[in-house]
């Protein structure tokens, strides 16, 4: 008999490699390899949760006690995958067009971001899916049980809760290692992906493996075989035809609404084209995984005694008959269908709890603006964290409650359908644009109490919540109230009876009120871009701003997304909106595009608050709801011509005064240049003619008096050759004459350089570096690199006015470029300076600090001609700037 | 008694060079270097002549003479003005807000001592 240790060192062992998998899987991503982590096969396999240990053991349990019903279940899904392929494609670009993170957020999404409708959403599949986690521990419970019990030397120690316990304990530290790496949930988790594509493997090979055993090892042939089926009970049995349709339909809408087929199928989808593939490979995974179930059904209840549980068929026919090998092996089959169940639906839940229950909570505590509490970022992930392990507590908890048994057996069919209650308002958003809010609410509402009513809590037997002469009898003696013979239609089978009368009014009552209430606009704008998603991909304005707002929604977003990928979006929208720098006009489309890219990370409607919170209340503007009164085709077409025209005739205007406005400001310059010129020049002349006349003039000056005037009269003469030397090398740089001299070395010895030949740093001035981050080798003029960022320190230095002066230095790597921001902790630079700063004799304020203003343009130059540049940074608290220079000097590339 | 100057510059040479200048012809020289409270100075030291800079930090030399200028108790200071930027609008602008002479640097030594014993001796 195969001991309890080996199987606690398998389980182990077999756990380690998941985690290493799922590691290594995480860190090719990271690094941009593994393309084949983005494979079609990968995206079918991790479909594959959709067998969980429920069916992994209980499809044989079920074949065992209803014949071939158990078909049903993978009957459902089969059709949805080939039939509705076109639907899923739709939910898919949806999914991926508007960055839904969960089945909440796109039926909140769907329905004017309407937060009321995701908590009640999220509430209903917490509800829905907790049992069933329990019925995965339960799973993994009985099968450990089983070996305990074979294990002659052990068979006390074991007890059920503390397998459990543990269980339920790694699978949320697994879950939250790799589930909640990143906080944008459309950043695909690659290491849970590959975790479960590994795990259905397993189970498939487990299953198939059992089967080979019971045919040709145990039969003797396929032959043989089928003369067992014949001889078993269990082609006696009567196939019902409602139960054979009820539990198709059910299966195939909960393939669809249940949350964690949604995490595998939408969120974590990398390509549409995937479902391709997913549409035959799929079915064929079900089918294989469904072959071998009735042989294994007919063969154990002939060779195992009358007593054993059918459920665990799996694993004891392989026991029963000395196969300890194929045991374990049948034993990691249902540990693996168990523990990717419980990993993604716990992922799935969390994002739903965090970002429409615990977010709007926070945020709502913390004074209802993103601007002012600290990092949304880690409070975000936190959530999702201790949302992962309350959920799969919860699970465990719901476990050791009910005590396991025949009740949590039952509980997959009612989860199957407490989750269907969300197909009509999802089918409904998708294909019917006069599907509202409120509809939705009134139909998910109507049907969850259907289903808590006639099937959920009838579950549990006779309880205080809902007794047995309610059962039978109705409340209050009501015949036509009886749970499980509403209006009187006996003789159904509860779970088909449930099903049928809880989605057929959900859909009635969603329809109805649908048609009788009218949506609001934003609901209108949602519904034309989810229904028409494939006609166009979403260009409804509904943000109006202004420039000012754009560094306080920098700020902002740079709290949630992290400052790099913040910085890199709006450097981005400013390139394609033609502005330099790195704030992008807020237009209208920057601002929907900065919604959905925050609505990854914290759910639509959050991220529809927050940017309301900056951007103005006003979350439809005049010209939208104009658009949504009058739907008539052309007259939409023509208004949204017309305001796009506008649009671009605004921005337009607006460019144009930009450039008036820089052009003017250049010309002042140009004018003060004369003067700036004519005093730079003059003022060292002065000295130098002075002091050279009294040294002429003045007879009986002492040697003293002599050395000092020489000496003043030489370091004038000095910086008047500097002065020179600055006009000339910016004349020489900005006509492209220059000569780079490329060189190899370290950023490290650069700035090194840098900050010795600017004076180094001391208590009054600090140069706060990370040395350990600067070793990137670059190919670049590095004499040229160096006297930029000697400017840029000595600039500090000179303008840096707080009371300890701090010059931060922070290099990175961004794919071949490196990044080194000079960031200070003084007052920074007006805005409406931040463009004329690089322009040449622009000095901020009429101080004299000392050089001629021509620092910053050289600068500029100079990583021109490097092929990097220097930018400004906003959004920092002091002055900050950013270098950008690329690690080899293209034109070294091209020549090698 | 020696007669005082009051040299407002903030180039720390050229004071050097006129204060030099001055005191080898018996001059009483007192300094200031920046603009904000130069009207302080000009009141406390009480000097025969102010010779003022155009560019100065914290305030312009145009505006620190309008205050000289409004002030009845300094009123008819003679002011000598150098300015390092030698555009005729500077002199213009010398001129409308009532300074004696305008200087453009570099100046000979010669000249700004000419300057200053003439000023002051047209003033007497």
């Amino acid at each position: 008999m195969a001991s309890l240790n080996a199987l606690a060192i398998v389980c182990v062992l077999y756990v380690v490699v998941l985690f290493s998998v799922a590691f290594a899987a995480d860190r090719a991503a990271l690094h941009g390899r593994g393309a084949w982590l983005r494979s079609p096969i990968v995206y079918t396999l991790s479909l594959s949760i959709y067998c969980t240990a429920w069916t992994f053991y209980g499809a044989v349990g079920f074949a065992v006690r209803s014949g071939l019903e158990y078909v049903t279940i993978y009957l459902g899904p089969t059709l949805i995958m080939i039939g509705w392929w076109w639907t899923l494609r739709k939910m898919v670009r949806v999914g991926r067009s508007q960055r839904i993170t969960s089945i909440a957020d796109l039926i909140s999404s769907r329905y004017g971001k309407s937060n009321t409708l995701a908590v009640f959403v999220t509430l209903l599949a917490v509800i829905g899916t907790t049992p069933y986690i329990a019925l995965q521990l339960q799973s993994v419970t009985l099968s450990f049980q089983i070996f305990a019990e074979n294990d002659l030397l052990q068979r006390q120690t074991v007890s059920q809760q503390s397998i459990a316990f543990w269980v339920a304990g790694g699978l949320a530290v697994f879950t939250i290692l790799f589930g909640t790496r990143n906080l944008d949930a459309n950043e695909r988790h690659h290491g849970v992906v590959m975790a479960i594509a590994l795990e259905a493997v397993v189970k498939l090979f487990a299953l198939l493996a059992v089967g080979v055993f019971v045919v040709w090892g145990l039969s003797g042939g396929i032959g043989e075989t089928l003369a067992r089926i014949d001889a078993s009970p269990i082609k006696n049995f009567e196939v019902s035809g409602s139960r054979w349709v009820g539990l198709t339909m059910l299966s195939a809408a909960a393939f669809i609404c249940l949350p964690r087929m949604f995490q595998v199928m939408v969120v974590e989808n990398e390509d549409e084209s995937h479902l391709r593939t997913a549409a035959w490979a799929f079915p064929a995974y079900l089918m294989a995984m469904s072959l071998f179930v009735v042989p294994i059904a007919a063969v154990g209840l002939e060779k195992l005694p009358s007593a054993s549980n059918p459920d665990l068929f799996v694993l004891t026919l392989p026991l029963q008959e000395g196969q300890d090998g194929l045991a374990i092996l049948s034993f990691l089959g249902g540990f693996s269908s168990a523990t990717s169940m419980v990993i993604v639906a716990a992922i799935a839940l969390s994002t739903m709890v965090s970002n429409h229950i615990v977010m709007p909570i926070w945020l709502w505590m913390s004074g209802g603006t993103a601007m002012v509490s600290g990092d949304v970022r880690n409070v975000a992930l936190l959530a999702r964290r201790i949302s992962i392990a309350g959920i799969v507590f919860l699970g465990y908890l719901y476990f050791r409650v009910s005590g396991g048994g025949a009740a949590l057996a039952a509980i997959g069919l009612i989860s199957f359908v407490g989750v269907a209650q969300f197909l009509p308002a999802l089918m409904g958003g998708l294909f019917w644009r006069g599907a509202n809010r409120v509809g939705a609410l009134a139909g998910l509402v109507t049907g969850a109490a259907i289903w808590l009513y006639s099937l959920f809590l009838p579950s549990f037997g006779d309880t205080f919540l809902m007794p047995q002469h309610v059962i039978e009898h109705g409340p209050l003696g009501i015949d036509w109230l009886r749970p499980q013979a509403l209006f009187g239609t006996e003789g159904l089978d509860p779970i088909v009876h449930a099903f049928m009368w809880s989605v057929f009014l959900n859909t009635l009552v969603f329809l109805v009120v649908s048609l009788l209430s009218f949506p609001r606009p934003v609901e209108r704008l949602q519904g034309a871009q989810f229904v028409n998603v494939f006609q166009h991909s979403g260009t409804a304005g509904t943000w109006s701003g202004g420039l000012a707002q754009s560094e306080d929604l920098l700020i902002m977003s740079q709290r949630i997304m992290g400052p790099a990928e913040a910085q890199a979006l709006f450097s981005e929208a400013a390139k394609r909106q033609g502005i330099a720098g790195l704030l992008p006009e807020p237009t209208p489309d920057f601002l929907q595009e900065l919604e959905r890219v925050l609505s990854g990370s914290v759910g639509a409607a959050t991220a529809h608050a927050m940017i309301s919170q900056i951007v103005g209340g006003a979350t439809v503007s005049v010209e939208d709801l104009m658009a949504v009164a009058d739907e008539t085709a052309q007259i939409m077409e023509y208004s949204s011509r017309l305001e796009a025209k506008t649009e671009e005739q605004a921005r337009t205007a607006r460019q144009l005064r930009e450039a008036n406005d820089k052009l003017t400001q250049l010309s002042v310059q140009k004018d003060a240049f004369l003067s700036q010129i004519s005093h730079e020049l003059r003022t060292p002349m002065t000295s130098i003619r002075a002091f050279s006349e009294i040294m002429r003039d003045t007879e009986g000056l002492t040697e003293d008096e002599q050395n000092k005037y020489s000496s003043i009269i030489h370091d004038e003469a000095v910086r008047l050759t500097r002065l020179l030397d600055d006009l000339l090398d910016l004349s020489v740089l900005e006509n492209a004459q220059v000569l780079l001299n490329w060189q190899s070395g370290t950023l490290e010895e650069v700035l090194d350089r840098a900050v010795s030949a600017a004076g180094g740093s001391d208590p009054d001035f600090q140069i706060d570096r990370l040395p350990q981050r600067e070793h990137f080798e670059l190919r670049s003029d590095l004499d040229r690199l160096a006297q930029v960022f000697i400017n840029l320190i000595s600039n500090a230095r000179k303008y840096c006015d707080a009371k300890d002066p701090v010059l931060k230095i922070r290099a990175k790597r961004s794919d071949d470029r490196l990044i080194i921001d000079f960031i200070d902790n003084g007052s920074g630079i007006p805005m409406d300076k931040q463009t004329l700063i690089f322009e040449k004799f622009s000095r901020i304020g009429e101080t004299k600090a000392g050089g001629a203003g021509l620092g910053l343009a050289i600068c500029r130059e100079v990583m021109a001609r490097l092929s990097g540049a220097i930018t400004y940074l906003p959004g920092q608290k002091g002055a900050a700037f950013r270098v950008t220079v690329p690690i080899d000097s293209p034109s070294v590339k091209a020549a090698g | 008694m020696n007669k005082k100057v009051l040299l407002i510059e903030d180039e720390p040479n050229i004071i050097e060079a006129v204060s030099f200048i001055l005191m080898r012809d018996g001059w009483e020289v007192k300094t200031h270097s920046n603009g904000h409270d130069a009207m302080d100075a000009v009141r406390r030291r009480e000097a025969d002549i102010v010779i003022l800079d155009v560019m100065l930090p914290g305030r312009s030399g145009f505006d620190i003479l309008k205050d000289i200028r409004s002030d009845p108790a300094l009123g008819d200071t003679p002011v000598l003005m150098l300015t390092a930027r030698g555009q005729d609008k500077d002199r213009e602008m010398a001129e409308r807000v009532g300074a004696n002479r305008f200087m453009t640097k570099p100046f000979s030594n010669a000249d700004v001592l000419d300057a200053v014993r003439a000023l002051v001796a047209e003033h007497e």
